[in-house]
């Protein structure tokens, strides 16, 4: 016997400590007095990523979804919603608009998350060719072939407005034109897959989720341009994503979705998969193509664009695995309709991977221009452990810091660019009061140095000089001079490096410093790092709540703590390595960092 | 399977939308769906699609069936399954693990009811309808 309804209390770390549980008790003894037990069953839930209007309630089939409940509320809900089956308007949430989750053509509109990219992952077989037919798949393909010429295809990526999610966010439609109008027997399409900044992994999940839709999208692009090959160039680090698109590019040439003479059609396209070995520049596109021709993967300057001398110097289309998961959706759907979501210079949606010192950390899909603020509260469930929101990196070793003041700014291409930012791929690292700026920037200089491919002296030079400085001033030895030298430095190398790496490297270090002057200023004249990340410029000691149990005596890996039993012991600060041992094993609050 | 016509590949998606929409696929009734990403498979997804497998048939339940996915996007909650019934809602639960797979096995699929403490919500809406 199922239940007629099913209420859903929030059982979220955010929600229980705000009365959730009061709230689960009343709601089920209230369904008891209604002498509802056998119609209704009352469940605790996981986290809404919603805590900021928690506690949260909500009552299936009707998608009634409550905010704010008070354990009092208990006796309406029970009451109106199950009992009379009408919404508790009081309770329901309602947006900036003032749209309620009364209205019931709205269901679900309290989310802020909308999938275009990821419509598939989660809930296809991405191993099932068919599953994905189901799902409106090679729907697209079909259109183009038989109903559209190559120029319409064409304009209706014009009228989308999608711009390229690898990072630069280049007008799709420009490049495929572009590669259109060059007279060549030979064409390629390249899917970008290498996805190398830290934190970032939207591309491996779209592909692991729903392999075919980058292989039909690959497929159209081939009728708009007039090719016939593609390559997929991925990292050797996703296996699962490679062994996913070998199965769906197998099964697509058994149903003739790919290869000679496609659906019957005379248009004929396949695509091959290049295996890269890892580096960061192999990701930028003249690295890239060259290490698919076998060369090492370095850079060359542009132009010549690939889009008219790439691959074998043949012109060549080359799009991000998010850009191209966008196109089947942008044929069958329309570029209205896909111009009507988003902002209006940056349309459709963007995937980013939240982690950090997020509540819950994941994958989330948002309309272009939803503010930060939201995609941090309203989704990811606020910073772990109630802390103090710090700022965000986005883009990577690209990109730059988005701070606690800039919360509210629409999230598009442009404005991160304001920002002093940029989209980057998409990885979004949530920093709070314990991340130190300058450790962050730290963090990504190292990452620039190693991936740089030393080709051009700005970037192999330039992210050296940047590391060095860092690391000086994390070690308290920075002078005035030095904030002038970081400046200097990587202004000189934003228009003097040979690729995006070197031009893009100096993003984190000029962006911390512009937004967090004052943390600077602090490491260099007081010596001191607020959230105690440099190690250098900490030390550990003990206080008068110490009884001499002698456990952080036993427990430093370097002996520098010393003490009789039962007496206050001391820690020699000479040979103290900051490992922070002694005080996470301390059972009395005895030890200090300062 | 041969290559398909155009009008092959038309039949085969309507076919399809209504296999999802009435759930008869391989005649069984009862979806269990396993996000199988990276994410979810480094969480131990594989052996929480294990234990269903090894559990249903112990419990001698021939209508369903296990499948896989792609990630949801919900790696602070992996494993993540969802399962879909007749008389029942969709519904996704986080965290999984062998013994709490005991648990949807006898109270969700069998019981009908839904357990508490591992729901969660469906992240967005779907496109596609
Ligand atoms: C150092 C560096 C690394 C890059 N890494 C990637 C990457 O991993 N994936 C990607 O799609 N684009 C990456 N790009 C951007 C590509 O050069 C190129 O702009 C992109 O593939 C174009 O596709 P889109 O127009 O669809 O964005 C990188 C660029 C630079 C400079
Ligand atoms: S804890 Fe309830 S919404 Fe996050």
């Amino acid at each position: 016997m199922a239940y007629k309804h099913y209420v859903l209390v929030c059982g979220g770390t955010g929600c229980e400590s705000s009365k959730a549980d009061d709230i689960f008790n009343n709601l089920k003894a209230e369904v008891a007095n209604a002498g509802l037990e056998n119609d209704v069953q009352v469940v605790k839930t996981g986290c809404f990523g919603f805590c900021e209007k928690g506690p949260i309630v909500k009552v299936l089939p009707e998608d009634a979804f409550y905010v704010e409940v008070k354990p009092e509320d208990a006796e309406e809900i029970v009451k109106e919603t199950l009992v009379k089956g009408r919404i508790v308007k009081r309770l329901a949430y309602a947006d900036e608009s003032g749209k309620t989750s009364a209205i019931p053509e709205e269901i679900g509109f309290y989310q802020k998350q909308m999938r275009i990219v990821l419509r598939n992952c989660g809930l296809i077989d991405p191993e099932k060719i068919d599953e994905y037919i189901a799902r409106d798949g090679y729907a697209a393909l079909e259109k183009v072939l038989f109903e559209m010429t190559p120029d319409e295809v064409i304009e209706e990526m014009k009228i989308s407005g999608l711009r390229g999610r690898g990072g630069a966010g280049f007008p799709t439609w420009m490049k495929w034109n572009f590669t259109k109008q060059v007279e060549s027997d030979v064409k390629y399409i390249v899917c970008n897959a290498d996805e190398g900044d830290p934190g970032a992994y939207m591309d491996r999940s779209t592909l692991e989720g729903d392999p075919h839709s980058i292989l039909e999208a690959m497929a159209i692009a081939g009728y708009a341009v007039g090719a016939q090959q593609g390559f997929i160039y991925i990292r050797a680090e996703y296996p699962l994503a490679i062994k996913r698109l070998e199965i769906a590019m197998a099964q697509a040439r058994e149903y003739g979705l790919l290869g000679q003479n496609i659906l019957g059609s005379n248009f004929s396209f396949d695509i091959e998969i290049r295996l890269g070995a890892g580096a960061f520049v192999c990701g930028e596109e003249t690295a890239l193509l060259a290490s698919i021709e076998g060369k090492r993967g370095m850079p060359t300057p542009k132009p010549p664009f690939p889009a008219v001398c790439g691959l074998w110097k043949k012109p060549t289309v080359i799009n991000n695995v998010e850009t191209w998961a966008n196109v089947p959706v942008i044929i069958t759907k329309g570029g209205k309709w896909f111009a009507s979501i988003g902002t209006e210079k940056s349309s459709g949606t963007k995937v980013f991977a939240l982690t950090g010192k997020i509540k819950n950390s994941g994958l989330v899909e948002v309309p272009m221009g939803t503010t930060l603020r939201e995609i941090v509260y309203d989704i990811g469930g606020g910073i772990k452990g109630g802390k103090a929101f710090k700022a965000v990196q986005t883009g990577g070793p690209s990109g730059g810091v988005i701070t606690a003041k800039m919360i509210d700014t629409p999230i598009d291409f442009d404005n991160l660019i304001a920002a002093g930012s940029m989209m980057g791929s998409g990885g979004m690292i949530v920093m709070d009061e314990d991340d130190c700026i300058i450790d962050v920037a730290k963090f990504y200089q190292e990452f620039c140095v190693e991936e740089s491919c030393g080709k051009c002296s700005p970037c192999r030079i330039g992210t050296r000089k940047l590391y060095d400085i860092l690391t000086k001033i994390s070690e308290g030895k920075g002078t005035m001079q030095d904030l002038d030298q970081l400046k200097e430095i990587g202004e000189a190398m934003k228009r003097a490096a040979l690729c995006g790496l070197g031009q893009t490297a100096p993003n984190p270090v000029l962006s911390s410093l512009h937004y967090f002057y004052d943390e600077y200023l602090e490491h260099i004249q007081d010596k001191k790092c607020r959230a105690g990340k440099c190690k250098k410029l900490i030390t550990y000691t003990i206080n008068d709540n110490c009884r001499g149990c002698t456990l952080c005596a036993r427990k430093c890996p370097v002996n520098c703590i010393s003490g009789e039993v039962r007496q206050k012991h001391t820690i020699d600060a000479t040979k103290c390595i900051k490992c922070g041992e002694c005080m996470k094993n301390c059972k009395f609050d005895a030890i200090e960092k300062k | 399977m041969a290559k398909l016509t155009l009008e092959e590949l038309r039949k085969m998606r309507e076919a399809g939308k209504k296999q999802i929409d009435t759930r008869q696929t391989h005649g069984k009734e009862i979806f269990v769906v396993i996000g199988m990403g990276t994410c979810g498979i480094a969480a131990g997804a594989k052996s929480v699609l294990n234990a269903f497998i090894a559990k249903l048939d112990e419990k001698g339940i021939t209508d369903a069936v296990v499948k896989q996915t792609g990630c949801m996007g919900l790696c602070h909650s992996e494993p993540t399954v969802e399962i879909k019934m007749p008389g029942m809602p969709d519904t996704i639960y986080g965290k999984v693990d062998a013994a709490l797979v005991d648990q949807l096995i006898d109270e969700h699929i069998l019981g009908k009811k839904l357990v508490s403490g591992h729901i969660i919500d469906r992240p967005a809406g779907d496109i596609m309808k």
